[in-house]
C-alpha cells in the first residue's frame, strides 16, 4: 500500500537483502573499481574493524582505551616478520593471537586500575611500544624499516571484508550473550555489577583481549598495501584516534553506528585532496564536539530522530487532523 | 672524573628542564583532579603558548613578557571550555563515569580543533624564537641562561599556585569542590565558576610552560601531543592534585630523560618514563604524593 509500511513489515528480509547486495558490490568492486578506489574501500573496511572492535570493549564498559594503535602495529609487525615463513591467512590468525596475548597481559596489569588511570596507561602504551621497537630495530639489529611483498589488491580487499564481517558478527553475538550483559552492567555501575557476582576483572580482560584480536588482524591485512613500514608508521597514534572519532561520529549505542561512522569517515579521509584534509580534520573536531553535546547517538541517532519527525509529519498530512494524536506511534 | 662531571651536568639540566614539566603537570592536575576532565588537549595549550610566543617575538615583544598577553587569552579559552562545553556534558551525563568518558571524547574534538587551526595558521615547520641562549659554566658543562630563568619562573609560578590553593579563600573553595562537589555547593561555593576557573588556570599554566619551552627549543604546531603524554605521566607519577608532587615528578622525569639521552639513547626516553609509570601504578596507583 505504501512504502513505509512495506519497510516496517519486512524489515529483516530487506536488511538481509541489502547486506547481500552490499557484499556483492564489494566483491565485484576490484573488477571495475580501479587500483586506488579499491584501496580506499579496503581502508574504509579497516576503519570499520577498528571502530567496531573499539566499541566492543570501550563503548560498553566505559573504559576508554587508547591502545588500538599498539595492537594494530603488532599486526603490521607480524606481517613484516613472518611474511616469508607463513602463508598469509595463518599470519592473520597469528597476528590476532599475539595481540590477544599482549592484551591479556596488559589487561591483567591495568584493568584493576580506575578508569582514568587505565586511559592514561593505554595512552602511553602506543608511544612506549613504538619507541621500544624503534630502539631494538635500529640500534640492535641496525635495520631501517621493512618492505612488504606485494599482494593482489583484490585479495586484500576480500580479506579485509571477511575480517569486517567476522568482527561485526562477533560484536553482535557478544552483545547478546551473557558476556555482553556483564559488560553492560560494568558500564552501568561497576560496583553493583561486582556485588551481583560478576567477575568484573575477568570480563574486562577477556573483552579487551577479544577486541585486540581484530585490531591485530586488521594490521596484518593492511600491511602489504603499505609496501614499506617502520615503527613510526606502524605505531602511529592516528590508529588509536580513528576508531574513536569514527565510533563517536557514527554513534556508539547500536552496532551499525560505528560501522556507518567508519565507512563515512574513511571515505572522506581518503578521497579528499591533501590541502582539504586539514580542513577536514578541523571539521571533524567540531563535529565530534557537536555530536557529544547534541547527538549522544551520533549519525545513526540523528537519522532515527529525523525519521521519527518525518514519519510524524507524513502521517499527520495523510490522516489530516485526526492523525495528530497517533503521530508519534 | 670527567664522567662524573658529565653526569652532574646532565642531571642539572634535567632538574632545570623538569621544573617546566612540573608546571605543565600542575595545570593538568587541576583539570583532572577538580574538573574530572582527562584533558588530552593540555599539550595543545602548551603548543599555543609556544607558537604565540614566537608570533609575539616577531612583533618585537620580549618572550618574558609574552605570558602577560598569552596567559589571559589561554585562561579565557580554558574558562569558556569548562563553562560551556564540559559543564553541559556534565549536566547531561547520567553518571560520573559517563561524564568522564564523554568529556574525554569531547576533549578529543577540541584537540583536533586547536591543533588543526594552529596548523592552518602556522604550518608544520619549526618556529625558532630562542631567547637568552648564552651559557653559564657549571662543572664542565654550559647551562643556558634560558634554562635557569625558565626553572626560576616555573618554580615561582608553582609556589604562587600552591599558596593560592592552600592559603586563599578561593583556593579553599577549589579544594572543597575537588573533595566533594555537592557538599561544597551546599556550603555556598559557586562550583560552576570554581571549575571554570580551575580549567582556565590549567590552560594558563600550560601556556606559560609553552613560553618557557619556546625560549629553549624551536616550537612546532605538532608538539602538543607528546607534551600531553609527558604531562599525563608526570601527573600520574606525582599524584593527582598535589602541586609539590607534580614538581618533584617533573624533576624526576627531567633528570631521567637527560640521563637516558646522555648515557643511552634518546629513543628510549619515553619507554623509560613509561616503565617508571608502570612500576608506580602497580605499586602505588595514586602516585607518589597522591591521596587515597
Amino acid at each position: 500500500m505504501n512504502i513505509t509500511r512495506l519497510f516496517t513489515a519486512h524489515r529483516r528480509p530487506l536488511l538481509v537483502g541489502f547486506l547481500i547486495l552490499l557484499m556483492a558490490f564489494v566483491f565485484t568492486f576490484p573488477l571495475y573499481g580501479g587500483a586506488y578506489p579499491t584501496r580506499v574501500l579496503t581502508t574504509m573496511l579497516m576503519y570499520t574493524v577498528l571502530a567496531v572492535s573499539w566499541v566492543m570493549f570501550s563503548g560498553t564498559t566505559g573504559y576508554m582505551s587508547l591502545a588500538p594503535a599498539a595492537f594494530f602495529g603488532i599486526g603490521i609487525y607480524s606481517t613484516a616478520l613472518l611474511q616469508h615463513y607463513l602463508p598469509f591467512p595463518v599470519i592473520i590468525i597469528v597476528g590476532g593471537l599475539i595481540s590477544f596475548a599482549l592484551a591479556v597481559l596488559l589487561g591483567l596489569v591495568t584493568l584493576r586500575l580506575k578508569g582514568i588511570y587505565f586511559t592514561i596507561f593505554s595512552f602511553g602504551l602506543v608511544v612506549f611500544i613504538g619507541n621500544t621497537v624503534n630502539y631494538v630495530e635500529a640500534d640492535i639489529f641496525g635495520r631501517h624499516g621493512w618492505y612488504f611483498d606485494a599482494l593482489d589488491r583484490a585479495t586484500l580487499l576480500y580479506a579485509m571484508l571477511g575480517l569486517a564481517v567476522v568482527t561485526v558478527l562477533a560484536a553482535y553475538f557478544i552483545s547478546r550473550s551473557r558476556l555482553g550483559l556483564a559488560m553492560q552492567s560494568i558500564g552501568g555501575n561497576e560496583e553493583a555489577a561486582e556485588h551481583m557476582g560478576v567477575n568484573t576483572t575477568r570480563i574486562k580482560v577477556l573483552t579487551f583481549a577479544i577486541s585486540a584480536i581484530f585490531m591485530g588482524a586488521a594490521g596484518v591485512i593492511l600491511a602489504p598495501s603499505l609496501s614499506y613500514s617502520n615503527p613510526s608508521i606502524a605505531f602511529s597514534v592516528t590508529y588509536s584516534f580513528i576508531p574513536i572519532v569514527a565510533a563517536v561520529f557514527g554513534g556508539m549505542g547500536q552496532l551499525h553506528g560505528p560501522v556507518i561512522g567508519a565507512l563515512v569517515f574513511g571515505f572522506l579521509e581518503k578521497t579528499l585532496r591533501a590541502q582539504l584534509l586539514t580542513y577536514f580534520m578541523l571539521g571533524f573536531g567540531i563535529i565530534m564536539v557537536v555530536v557529544i553535546l547534541f547527538l549522544p547517538n551520533g549519525l545513526v541517532g540523528l537519522a532515527s530522530m529525523l525519521r521519527d519527525r518525518l514519519g510524524g509529519v507524513i502521517s499527520k498530512v495523510r490522516n489530516g487532523s485526526d492523525g495528530e494524536q497517533h503521530a508519534n506511534t | 672524573m670527567a664522567e662524573v662531571e658529565r653526569l652532574l651536568g646532565l642531571s642539572m639540566i634535567g632538574i632545570l628542564a623538569g621544573g617546566v614539566y612540573g608546571l605543565l603537570a600542575v595545570g593538568l592536575s587541576l583539570q583532572i583532579g577538580v574538573c574530572r576532565v582527562l584533558n588530552i588537549t593540555h599539550g595543545e595549550f602548551l603548543m599555543l603558548g609556544g607558537v604565540l610566543t614566537f608570533t609575539l617575538a616577531g612583533l618585537g615583544i620580549n618572550p618574558l613578557l609574552a605570558p602577560v598577553i598569552i596567559g589571559p587569552l589561554l585562561f579565557g579559552i580554558g574558562f569558556l571550555l569548562q563553562a560551556t562545553l564540559f559543564k553541559r556534558i556534565k549536566v547531561r551525563a547520567p553518571s560520573p563515569a559517563a561524564f568522564e568518558g564523554n568529556a574525554l571524547l569531547a576533549a578529543f574534538g577540541v584537540m583536533y580543533i586547536i591543533s588543526y587551526l594552529a596548523r592552518l595558521r602556522f604550518g608544520t615547520r619549526a618556529l625558532p624564537s630562542q631567547y637568552l641562549t648564552e651559557g653559564v659554566p657549571f662543572v664542565g658543562i654550559n647551562l643556558a641562561v634560558n634554562l635557569i630563568v625558565g626553572f626560576a619562573i616555573a618554580a615561582a609560578v608553582g609556589i604562587a599556585v600552591y599558596l593560592f590553593l592552600t592559603r586563599s579563600r578561593l583556593g579553599r573553595a577549589i579544594r572543597a569542590t575537588a573533595e566533594d562537589q555537592p557538599t561544597a555547593e551546599l556550603m555556598g561555593v559557586n562550583t560552576n565558576t570554581v571549575l571554570a576557573l580551575c580549567f582556565g588556570l590549567g590552560a594558563l599554566l600550560a601556556g606559560i610552560a609553552g613560553t618557557l619551552i619556546s625560549m629553549r627549543t624551536p616550537v612546532t604546531t605538532a608538539m602538543g601531543f607528546n607534551n600531553t603524554v609527558i604531562a599525563l605521566i608526570v601527573v600520574t607519577l606525582g599524584g593527582l592534585g598535589s602541586v609539590p608532587g607534580s614538581f618533584i615528578a617533573g624533576i624526576i622525569i627531567g633528570v631521567a630523560s637527560m640521563l637516558v639521552a646522555g648515557l643511552w639513547e634518546s629513543v628510549l626516553i619515553v619507554p623509560v618514563y613509561y616503565a617508571m609509570l608502570m612500576v608506580l601504578l602497580l605499586a602505588r596507583p595514586t602516585g607518589i604524593f597522591g591521596k587515597k
